[in-house]
């Protein structure tokens, strides 16, 4: 009896088992983003120049095009643009999330799930889908926005181009990332306060606390680890922010004021073929998310471990 | 604004006559619950706006004063979208194919890595599994550019096979961590057990192992799904050729082949919903894994 336990047991613990079952995982890691991390490495220290668009071999270029990162003033700008932006986007889709889940909290349990399905119906929706609904709700012409704007009396909407100028550009470009990021958020935080004891609430409230005393003193501390994560990711996911802005740039916006990093790259590889400079920005990129995943990376290994 | 009103007269009353607390803290929750109304009717607008545009004729989307029921439907949007010439079958075909091709690869390459990294400890499987979620956040605009010039120099562009691949490459990393769950939840006792009752090794797998681990390959599979039919940026740099266009690509280059003669926004809505239902629909089935995949490390704390 023991042997025939003991014997498949031991070979299963055979130790090139494992290494044969990553191969596959592991071979599609190396073609698929292996290779170009190394390609993007090497050409990231080459000078892509008028020469090497008449064919010549690229010349080696050190930290050049690292340095005109933070040298070029277009560079640099975008940088800047990006960083604010994400930042913005993050805190904005946060506090929001924050305050949808806590009043999903409040609400009655069938408000609650009306709730929870609008907010699946926004997460659920393609990129590419949202931003061309919201192009079309912000149509300069029969867009329903200036519409109700003209309607409640701002008439200098009548026929406003919110895609034409940069500042009202991102607006709009915020509003899709926050209403697009906000479930995610909102259901994360969610799940977290419904960790929250009711009894505990209750022995609080009748000791005497008020409504906003729960909230900073039981429900945001019991929250804070949620929050902390929801918040990384956030900054991480909007540092990434390409297809958006692409998509609404479709409608005729300034280009070069309206590029964040990705479509800053996009545009160096595709349109400049400036391949080294692209290749820079992109492990600027990179190494931007490693340091910043950091942390979340450590809370998922010690669930691992566990 | 009615239903404000109404609230607050009995609120006067029932503080009167109850205990003072509760009469405010039930009409308070009533006001809230109105609140949340409203929240969920700004998110589900968006949403809703698009699939109402779709079945409004074009005439009356460009009318100045819009109709917010749909007073005038009509199918021909869609119509005219899934006739020939739209270009809808082509994308759709491509968008399929490249789809399930990844749905596949992540299926068969995560699952073998799942087993590997929850049922063995072996020499190098910490570091694996911590480049594992390193590599789980890498963004595909940090790549594109060299997932585009390798694609063009192994001749792959436009290619199904070399976007599969991208995307399996991109999606297999949180597929490993999300069955890993799964895998870890399905004891090797019990597949033990079954070997012990008579069964052989790949019997007990298949008949005890696998129907306990069907949720969690269903909801990789959607997970995959999802990524792949959604993906833009590495699909528009590695499927410059109209004929390859997948569905997101396709969406794009219609609306900017209607705008030159003034948007068709009835079409282009009708558009946006074809791609988007089905996809929410299967969103639905997976949602809740995905919340508790990205942050279960932080809610058990």
């Amino acid at each position: 009896m023991a042997t025939t336990v003991g014997a498949p047991a031991r070979q299963r613990r055979k130790p090139v088992t494992p290494y044969l079952l990553l191969i596959p995982a592991v071979a599609a890691l190396l073609l698929g983003l292996g290779y170009p991390v190394y390609w993007q490495i090497v050409t990231s220290f080459q000078k892509f120049g008028l020469a090497q668009q008449f064919g010549q071999p690229p010349t080696f270029a050190g930290l050049d095009n690292y340095a005109r990162i933070f040298s070029d003033s277009d560079a640099f700008a975008v940088v800047v643009r990006s960083i604010i932006f994400c930042l913005v986007n993050a805190l904005i889709t946060v506090v929001v999330g924050l305050l949808v889940a806590l009043l999903m909290r409040a609400v009655h349990g069938w408000v609650k799930i009306v709730v929870q399905i609008a907010m699946l119906l926004a997460w659920a929706t393609p990129v590419i889908a949202a931003v061309t609904v919201f192009r079309w709700l912000f149509d300069d012409r029969s867009g329903v926005v200036n519409y109700l704007l003209v309607k409640i009396g701002l008439t200098s909407y009548q026929g406003h181009a919110w895609l034409a100028t940069p500042m009202s550009f991102f607006f709009v470009a915020t509003l899709i990332i926050v209403w697009m990021s906000v479930p995610f958020v909102a259901l994360s935080l969610f799940a977290g306060l419904t960790q929250v004891n009711d009894e505990l609430i209750e022995a609080a409230r009748i000791d005497g606390a008020t409504n906003g005393q729960i909230l900073w003193r039981i429900l945001m501390p019991l929250v804070r680890p949620v929050l902390a994560i929801v918040l990384l990711l956030q900054i991480i996911w909007d540092l990434r922010v390409f297809a958006q802005i692409r998509l609404l740039q479709d409608a005729g916006a300034p280009v070069s004021e309206t590029n964040l990093l990705g479509n800053f790259i996009y545009e160096l590889g595709m349109a400049r073929n400036n391949f080294g400079g692209a290749a820079a920005v992109s492990i600027f990129v990179l190494v931007l998310t490693i340091v910043l995943s950091a942390p979340y990376v450590r809370s998922l290994m010690k669930e691992d471990e566990s | 604004m009615t239903a404000t009103a109404t609230a607050t007269a009995p609120r006067t009353t029932a503080a009167a006559t109850t205990r003072r607390s509760w009469g405010p803290r039930r009409l308070g929750k009533w006001g809230i619950s109105l609140v949340g109304l409203v929240v969920a009717a700004i998110w589900a607008f968006p949403v809703y706006w698009m699939v109402l545009s779709a079945f409004t004729p074009n005439a009356y989307l460009r009318a100045t004063t819009p109709s917010f029921l749909p007073t005038h439907a009509t199918i021909s949007s869609f119509r005219t979208l899934l006739g020939a010439g739209s270009g809808f079958w082509t994308a759709l075909r491509m968008s399929l194919s490249i789809t399930l091709t990844t749905v596949v690869l992540v299926l068969v390459f995560a699952f073998l890595g799942a087993l590997a990294i929850s049922r063995f400890r072996f020499r190098g499987r910490k570091a694996f599994v911590l480049a594992v979620l390193f590599i789980q956040m890498l963004p595909a605009e940090g790549l594109f550019i060299a997932q585009y010039k390798m694609l063009s120099s192994a001749g792959l562009l436009n290619n199904v096979i070399g976007v599969s691949v991208l995307y399996t490459a991109a999606v297999i990393p949180f597929t490993i961590w999300m069955l890993r769950g799964f895998v870890a939840g399905v004891p090797a006792e019990l597949e033990e057990a079954a070997m012990v009752d008579g069964l052989s090794r790949s019997q007990a797998f298949i008949r005890i192992t696998l129907p306990l681990l069907a949720p969690g390959l269903v909801a990789s599979g959607v997970y995959a799904f999802l990524q792949a039919w959604n993906e833009f940026t590495i699909a528009l740099v590695a499927l410059p050729a109209q004929s390859s266009q997948t569905l997101p690509l396709w969406l794009r280059g219609f609306m900017a082949a209607s705008a030159s003669r003034g948007v068709d926004w009835a079409q282009v809505m009708a558009a946006s919903s074809l791609i988007a239902l089905p996809v929410i629909i299967f969103f639905l089935f997976v949602q809740g894994r995905m919340t508790s995949g990205l942050v279960s490390g932080a809610v058990k704390g």
